[in-house]
């Protein structure tokens, strides 16, 4: 079955994971900016990596026949530091006009300072300024539920922004409620050890219905499966779930939310 | 799916994860030396389960969340433990 990948960070993987995506019956993986695992030195970093999602990455997966979209932003992690979040989101609008740049993304909190604050704040005015999409991380553990809400808090505060263009992701059985009460998209993200199982993520489908909502695999340097998209799929097929149901969450949905892009074309 | 289907599908996992959480709380009562939060509230979450009514899964997460409201001043780290740290 098809399916499109909304969250792979794909600059952490080798070739044998496109491979295995491509098999399984991904059309389209779309990567977020996020954190390298350790702090860049300067904006020159940012630049680089910048350069990296949106002219070589792209050409990495078609290679795979895979297309490739991507998400720019600082990652939260790295927004403590103020100073550096203000050049980095200077030279972002440079980028705005690649091909593959959906909108602003992987933006959000981590351990939910006043910094973090600022610099989301930020990130909001320029998706807005530059009428983008918005992917938002929330945070992990026991700082999701405290984050998801200010997050929510923040982005309503700002009345320039569609909730209907803003996906609210890694959401849990605690916080996808007031994300689609709100009016957002919620993103479900399969992680073996934390985050949501397959299992976990089809209960909250079974629950919440499969209006506004997507699953990802937010495959990266870390512990995570490149292949979570399809495996759930099976599960959802164990659990009785029909082709079109499952095509809807795994295709459909993403397809229709990426789709405010007008750059999103599938082939 | 019947409850029958839904225990034929995840009874034999679910049972597992339990006998691994049982093991756990032996290896850590075995092992010396202080304890802290993290056991507080890993507790307190297991008292979740024998509760009555549904959502278990969303009140286990609350209980190991940070309930308070307002932005802390600085983040002094990057990661999560799991567990809010002034649980008692």
């Amino acid at each position: 079955m098809r399916y499109i990948e909304p969250h792979g960070h794909m600059v952490s993987r080798t070739t044998d994971d496109y491979i295995d995506m491509a098999t399984a019956g991904c059309e389209a993986v779309c990567e977020p900016a996020f954190w390298a695992g350790f702090d860049r030195s300067s904006v020159n970093g940012f630049y680089d990596y910048f350069r990296q999602l949106t002219e070589h990455e792209p050409k990495r997966a078609a290679k795979f026949g895979l297309q490739h979209y991507t998400w720019l932003c600082i990652n939260p992690k790295e927004s403590e530091d103020t100073a550096l979040a203000d050049e980095v989101l200077a030279i972002i609008p440079r980028f705005i006009d690649q091909p593959n740049v959906l909108g602003i993304g992987e933006i959000g909190l981590n351990k939910n300072s006043r910094n973090e604050i600022k610099v989301l704040e930020k990130h909001v005015d320029l998706a807005a300024r530059h009428d983008q999409l918005i992917l938002v991380h929330t945070p992990h553990l026991e700082d999701k539920l405290k984050g998801t809400k200010l997050i929510i808090d923040v982005i309503r505060n700002d009345s320039r922004v569609k909730p209907e263009r803003v996906i609210i992701d890694h959401v849990e059985e605690h916080t996808i409620r007031p994300v689609l009460d709100a009016g957002f998209w919620a993103g479900m993200t399969l992680y073996p050890e934390s985050k949501c199982t397959p299992a976990r993520a089809i209960d909250m489908l079974e629950v919440f219905g499969t209006e506004r909502v997507w699953m990802n695999s937010a495959c990266d340097w870390g512990v995570s499966i490149p292949l979570a998209v399809p495996h759930t799929m099976l599960e959802m097929r164990k659990r009785g779930h029909t082709p079109e149901i499952i095509d809807k969450v795994v295709y459909q949905n993403p397809k229709a939310f990426m789709s405010q892009c007008p750059k999103f074309k599938l082939a | 799916m019947t409850r029958q289907q839904v225990l034929d599908l995840y009874f034999l996992d679910a049972r597992c994860k339990l006998i691994d959480l049982a093991a756990f709380l032996d290896r850590v009562e075995r092992a010396e030396g202080p304890e802290d939060f993290r056991l507080t509230a890993f507790r307190k979450a297991v008292n979740e389960l024998g509760g009555a009514g549904r959502e278990r899964a969303r009140r286990v997460l609350e209980v190991f969340s940070d309930p308070t409201t307002q932005p802390i001043p600085a983040a002094t780290t990057k990661a999560a433990c799991g567990a809010w740290p002034e649980t008692k």
